[in-house]
């Protein structure tokens, strides 16, 4: 849902385009949910790669949960297709916020249970320990972000700095806030070392804050329009459309040709879970864009494989991969 | 007490016999066990991986995933396979030994899925490059599906007959080359960077 949130951004910010707060809110949500969800799913991955096959177990179980709340939001598991140009498809079912509840009172002592497997581990630290250093130079030269850039400056701090310094804490949530964000207030995690352990422990901390955002979501909510209000641009409900004419004729201009957005071009980067995702919308005033490129946090991760495994062994060229979070499918489309 | 006495059928005697025939035993024993190779590609992955989780998991199917293909009998072709990545799928169709099997996962395995109009890049269904027996729509499939594609793969492996088996393996042999083995002298010169 990152992914969807990027692209939605750019689209609003070229349409010049008001989300309401309500719909802030959702996305908030969705994409702090996004996050534990990633981070559960590599942590753990990254864990059977190493060699620790039990994590992967008990974490996805907790993904499974976080799973059936997209399910329940959207319809679909994972090609969630929820969060569209102008806020969200539909509004919240009943009894999730509850459940969200639920999930997150027990969540935390999860997140205690995978630490305990790993945190502390002597094997644990031995393959994970100043392997893949990365210096804070180095990350901004090949252009890494999120966890592999955070990785490098001084321990949790709360404010943010801006990269000039030798340490990099940047978060685009910090820097460019977007949405809501500058209303929670997460503290932002950094690490010292830059090795693989600092970025471990920078992702369950991860998953603790987004775990905080998500219980103060659902309390600060409005209630409200969760889509904007311009019917050229979101389209009306169907019980809407099938009882007014103009509504019929928004469906239909909406769902066979689109909504036009204005010509100049925009970057829109959100901080998705593996990093920094872009969209380059470029649109020359019609209904289809000219040119929409996607900034894969993964390919910029990937090139630095070969600088980080430099004087390693073999078997840990494999467990930076996973370090870096990469995804193929991002990294060569 | 002109009774005939059928001790099989007396039920305080256990049934110690199964009659079978020796087709329907090996196809038993290799539906009741097949290796998936661990192959995965694009999103359909993740959902193959909620498989092997706990919640949905497919071990009690029989199923334990294999790193290596030399030690897999089934391989889930589990998401987009494209240009570059298609010599690498025939190569690792072909490691595999026989008796093997496949599933096309998800929308972009059967027919190319949603980049089956404008791609440059994708193959348009995995059947253009291996041979396929089931076909699993979603995208992706939810892992209650997958379970119900290996469930309809096992049965139809129950229905397999060993004659035709022998016949198609003396017929689909693979390309393979001779390898002719020569002892070079010894590149280890103790120096980590070397040229050679």
């Amino acid at each position: 849902m990152a992914q969807e949130h990027a692209h939605s951004s750019a689209v609003e910010r070229l349409l010049n385009c008001e989300v309401p707060l309500r719909a802030q809110y959702i996305r908030v949500l969705f994409r702090e949910i996004t996050r534990i969800s990633n981070h559960s799913l590599a942590l753990t991955t990254h864990a059977m790669d190493v060699g620790a096959s039990t994590p992967f177990l008990w974490a996805f179980e907790e993904r499974e949960k976080l799973l059936e709340f997209y399910e329940r939001v959207s319809g679909a598991r994972m090609h969630a297709s929820f969060i569209r140009p102008g806020g969200v498809a539909q509004d919240l079912p009943l009894g999730l916020c509850r459940d969200i509840d639920s999930f997150t009172q027990q969540f935390a002592s999860r997140i205690d249970e995978l630490e305990e497997m790993s945190t502390g581990n002597r094997i644990w630290k031995q393959r994970l320990v100043d392997i893949g250093t990365v210096t804070a130079q180095q990350a901004k030269d090949w252009g890494f972000s999120g966890v592999m850039l955070r990785g490098r400056a001084t321990l949790k701090v709360k404010w943010w700095a801006y990269p000039s310094q030798p340490g990099v804490c940047w978060d685009s949530r910090r820097a460019a806030p977007y949405d809501v964000h500058d209303q929670s207030d997460p503290d932002v995690p950094v690490g010292t070392r830059g090795d693989r352990y600092d970025r471990y422990c920078i992702r369950i901390e991860e998953m603790r804050q987004s775990l905080r955002i998500i219980v103060q979501c659902p309390n600060q909510m409005p209630s409200g329009m969760i889509k904007a209000d311009d019917r050229k641009l979101c389209p009306p409900s169907r019980c809407r459309m099938k009882l007014s004419m103009e509504s019929c004729i928004h469906h239909f201009e909406l769902y066979t040709e689109g909504f036009s957005v204005p010509a100049p071009s925009t970057y829109t980067a959100v901080e998705a879970p593996k990093g920094e995702f872009g969209v380059f919308l470029v649109s020359n005033g019609s209904n289809r864009p000219y040119r929409r490129k996607i900034r894969a946090p993964g390919s910029a991760h990937s090139q630095g494989l070969d600088s980080m495994s430099k004087h390693h062994m073999p078997a840990d060229v494999v467990t930076i991969i996973g370090t870096q979070d990469i995804v193929s499918g991002e990294v060569d489309r | 007490m002109n009774s005939i006495e059928f001790p099989l059928l007396d039920r305080t005697t256990q049934n110690s016999v199964i009659s079978t025939t020796l087709n329907d035993l090996s196809n038993w024993s290799r539906l009741s066990s097949l290796w998936p190779l661990l192959y995965g590609t694009s999103c359909c992955f993740i959902e193959f991986a909620s498989l092997i989780g706990s919640r949905f998991d497919f071990d009690r199917y029989g199923l334990v995933p294999r790193s290596s293909p030399r030690q897999a009998d089934l391989i889930l072709t589990a998401g987009t396979v494209t240009m570059k990545m298609a010599p690498s799928l025939v190569r690792l169709y072909e490691q595999m030994p026989e008796p093997k099997y496949v599933i096309a996962m998800g929308a972009c395995t059967i027919t190319g899925g949603m980049f089956s109009t404008d791609s440059y890049s994708t193959v348009r269904g995995v059947d253009k490059l291996i041979p396929v027996d089931v076909y699993l729509p979603g995208c992706p499939p939810k892992p209650e599906a997958i379970i119900d594609a290996i469930t309809k793969l096992r049965k139809k492996i129950s229905r397999e007959i060993d004659e035709d088996h022998i016949r198609s393996q003396q017929e689909n042999r693979c390309f393979t080359t001779n390898h002719k083995f020569h002892v070079e002298r010894s590149t280890h010169t103790g120096n980590y960077n070397q040229g050679f």
